[in-house]
């Protein structure tokens, strides 16, 4: 998908040896940039699923190469097992519904079309998402793990969570990003600091 | 992830991290596990931290306990949502009810300072009112102290804080100006205050204990937007840059990564000390007064830990009612997009604020009310919204974030009202500890849904009225409160004014979990306000001599008077 970029010439890494970026920042975001964790809680079948998920969820531009990398953020947090904080009575748990979801995603696209979710067209995987989204599924591993609790409640949020979590996701929605110790001073409508994005008509 | 954690307890060795300088310690005095401290306090946030420093200044012995680490915010907490969820309590909870709250980012902390380390800075005051809301306005419960002196404990915490607001607040009897001067009005706030102007209501700018002028270490806040996830520069006015330092200086001892996980009886009766968790193994400690500070989840739970044969559903709990009339604060919102450049990442989130819906009682069908402030979320935090609100993604998704910097936001802070049945129990489940983790059951009755659409009709036409096009709706929840309530009747409540368990009378509760009603204001205020106010009874009970006889209760104040001679 190419897209017109509304704020060209913008990054936010570009201000990361300016006072926006403080040290802690920086050793934080370097590390997700340059050093994205190995695969350690997913298998190898269950990542393929993951990731090809990932692709619909967020469709990134075709001219970034490569694109940002949401799967090994998620196999890490499954892996160090960090919950939110909450678990749904009644619900397996972050890590189990993980497992489970993707196999029966994987199960869905196979009942309905008739191929593994990663071999069907983009079209097709959408369709599948849109079914788990709505509930309108019949994968039987379903009966254990509600369709649309898990797709809105899980899959969603720990995809969107990992994406805008990157430099770049920041860059395309014009985010002042890191700040601090320099923070900003122009506040009112249409008003921007010379060290953020500005928006092209 | 990388995490820039303390890994081990930094107060200990006679010394604790002086938060407001970079590798700086300050003294601090310890005590050993068989002193007898005046009291052990659970929890080190708005209320434990604040009755930590007011106990000590008024010269009693102190140990306060947090389960969290020992953060210093300007070397360790980054401008990276991920980075700092961190400063959260994300141990697992069981959530339940019909209307499943989300627990974690923005209720929960675990830190020393807890959730005021990453709060919103909101600093509001009950409408007067709420105090007797059963005997004036017809539901909840009344309180058991007045407003009239409450009022005179939130002058002490908002000098305390040097709460940055209006000279004038709008709402409610006259108050002298605030300590410092309000901070600016951001695009976000102003879309509020258009909203509002145009439908014939105030509104004001915000008040919030972030400074607005130096203070002492703490510069003016420079506006980042990261308030939510921890201030990196200390402009914020939390407990662990206000309260605990005074704590500090007032021979208070800290113990950071500290999980108390009992609380023990003594065959007397009466408590006797507590069992934490540090560097790897249990201790004890004693003390003569044992005070609950962990917030409206973990108070509950560690009475409920503490069961033994004399209180085997709890310590506190004779009555059944700890846990119970368990509130949240519904957080409804409404979105939409502005042709301006609104940039809502920019200074503290919610920078104006309308309370005409606490002060209003006409045209309402519901009880209770609500204050409604401007938005400010990262990407992270708004993602997430389009996400689980609206289930977007793929193109849609796309679509929505581009809009990112011309959205404005409107959202409640929806009054409850207390329920028995909305409850913290004990879930079958362990922690790390073996403890037993806490399953917190919710749903919303009639009332609140009513109090809710009407907010989100109300907003709907403020935001188009200030010019925003394509809005939409999102739910969620606030705080916690209740579940050990305050009252003056030992069979309807917990405990008594001064947070004193009518059982025990050397087990104390100091934090949200007091609220008889939970008002459409941000608690900590309120929170720290009621620990300023046990720390004087306190005071006042130990020159009498009254700490050591069971608290009174015009309701049975007779028949105790015989048990306890």
């Amino acid at each position: 998908m190419t897209e017109r970029n509304r704020f060209p010439g913008y990054s936010t890494l570009a201000k990361h040896d300016t006072p926006s970026w403080n040290a802690q920042t920086r050793a934080v975001v370097d590390k997700r940039l340059n050093d994205p964790p190995p695969r350690r809680f997913f298998t190898e079948e269950e990542w393929s699923v993951l990731v090809a998920i990932c692709a619909r969820i967020i469709l990134q531009p075709t001219q970034r190469d490569p694109n940002v990398p949401i799967a090994p953020f998620i196999d890490q947090k499954m892996a160090e097992n960090r919950g939110d904080g909450f678990q749904q009575a009644g619900l397996p748990g972050m890590q189990q519904e993980w497992r489970r979801g993707l196999s029966a995603i994987d199960t869905e696209a196979r009942l309905r079309f008739g191929a593994a979710f990663v071999d069907l067209p983009a079209g097709r995987q959408d369709d599948v998402l849109h079914m788990v989204q709505d509930g309108d599924v019949c994968a039987p591993a379903w009966a254990d793990l509600p369709a649309q609790q898990f797709f809105k409640g899980r899959l969603l949020i720990d995809i969107v969570t990992m994406y805008y979590a990157h430099p770049q996701a920041w860059d395309e929605i014009g985010f002042g990003g890191p700040a601090s110790p320099r923070g900003y001073v122009r506040m009112g409508f249409d008003r921007y600091d010379p060290w953020e994005a500005v928006e092209h008509a | 992830m990388p995490e820039i954690v303390p890994p081990a307890p930094r107060g200990k060795d006679g010394r604790a991290p002086d938060v407001l300088r970079p590798g700086g310690w300050v003294p601090m005095r310890q005590y050993r596990d068989n002193d007898e401290v005046d009291f052990a306090i659970v929890g080190t946030g708005a209320g434990g931290g604040t009755l930590a420093a007011r106990l000590a200044e008024a010269g009693f012995s102190v140990v306060a306990f947090d389960a969290g680490p020992w953060f210093r915010p300007l070397e360790e907490f980054a401008s990276d949502e991920l980075e700092q969820t961190k400063l959260y309590w994300t141990d697992n909870r069981i959530v339940a009810g019909d209307n499943p709250i989300e627990l974690g980012h923005n209720n929960s902390g675990k830190a020393v300072g807890g959730s005021t380390v990453h709060f919103a800075m909101v600093a509001l005051r009950f409408r007067p009112e709420w105090f007797k809301a059963r005997t004036k306005l017809g539901y909840g419960a009344d309180w058991p102290v007045s407003w009239q002196e409450m009022w005179r404990y939130y002058d002490e915490v908002e000098d305390a804080l040097k709460i940055a607001g209006p000279v004038r607040f709008p709402w409610g009897p006259p108050r002298r100006r605030y300590p410092y001067r309000p901070h600016e009005v951001n695009a976000a706030g102003l879309v509020l205050a258009h909203g509002a102007e145009k439908l014939g209501i105030k509104w004001c700018p915000t008040p919030l204990a972030t400074v607005s002028a130096p203070r002492g270490l703490s510069p003016p806040c420079v506006y980042r937007g990261f308030c939510v996830i921890g201030c990196s520069t200390n402009a914020k006015q939390s407990a662990l840059v206000v309260w605990i330092p005074r704590a500090l200086a007032a021979g208070a001892e800290i113990r950071d990564l500290a999980m108390v996980g009992r609380i023990e009886l003594g065959p007397n009766g009466l408590v006797a000390g507590v069992h934490y968790h540090r560097e790897g193994e249990w201790r004890f400690q004693r003390a003569k007064n044992v005070v609950v500070a962990g917030y409206a989840i973990e108070t509950p739970r560690l009475l409920l830990n503490s069961a033994c044969p004399q209180f085997p559903d709890g310590l506190a709990n004779s009555n059944g009612l700890v846990g119970k009339y368990f509130m949240v604060q519904s957080n409804d919102a409404v979105w939409g997009t502005m042709d301006e450049e609104i940039r809502w990442y920019k200074g503290p989130p919610s920078l104006a604020l309308t309370e005409h819906w606490n002060y209003t009682d006409t045209g309402k069908d519901f009880f209770g009310g609500y204050a409604y402030m401007s938005q400010g979320p990262l990407p992270i935090e708004f993602a997430r919204t389009l996400a689980s609100g609206r289930g977007l993604w793929g193109q849609a998704l796309r679509d929505a974030m581009s809009n990112y910097i011309h959205m404005a936001g409107l959202k409640i802070c929806g009054e409850v009202l207390p329920r028995e049945h909305n409850r913290v129990e004990l879930a079958d489940a362990t922690d790390e500890y073996g403890l037993r983790t806490a399953r917190v059951v919710f749903g919303y009755c009639d009332n609140d849904n009513r109090l809710r659409r009407h907010a989100v009709l109300f907003m709907r036409d403020a935001l188009a009225a200030a010019g925003a096009r394509d809005i939409w709706e999102s739910e969620s929840t606030a705080h916690l409160n209740g579940s050990c309530r305050m009252g003056e009747d030992p069979a309807t409540s917990v405990v008594n004014a001064d947070g004193r368990s009518w059982d025990i009378p050397n087990l104390w509760v100091c934090d949200g979990s007091l609220f008889p009603t939970v008002g459409g204001v941000n608690p900590s205020l309120t929170i720290q306000a009621l620990a300023c106010r046990t720390a004087d009874r306190i005071k006042a009970m130990a020159a009498r001599g009254e700490l050591d006889r069971p608290a009174a209760s015009p309701a049975r104040t007779a028949a105790r008077a015989v048990e306890w001679s």
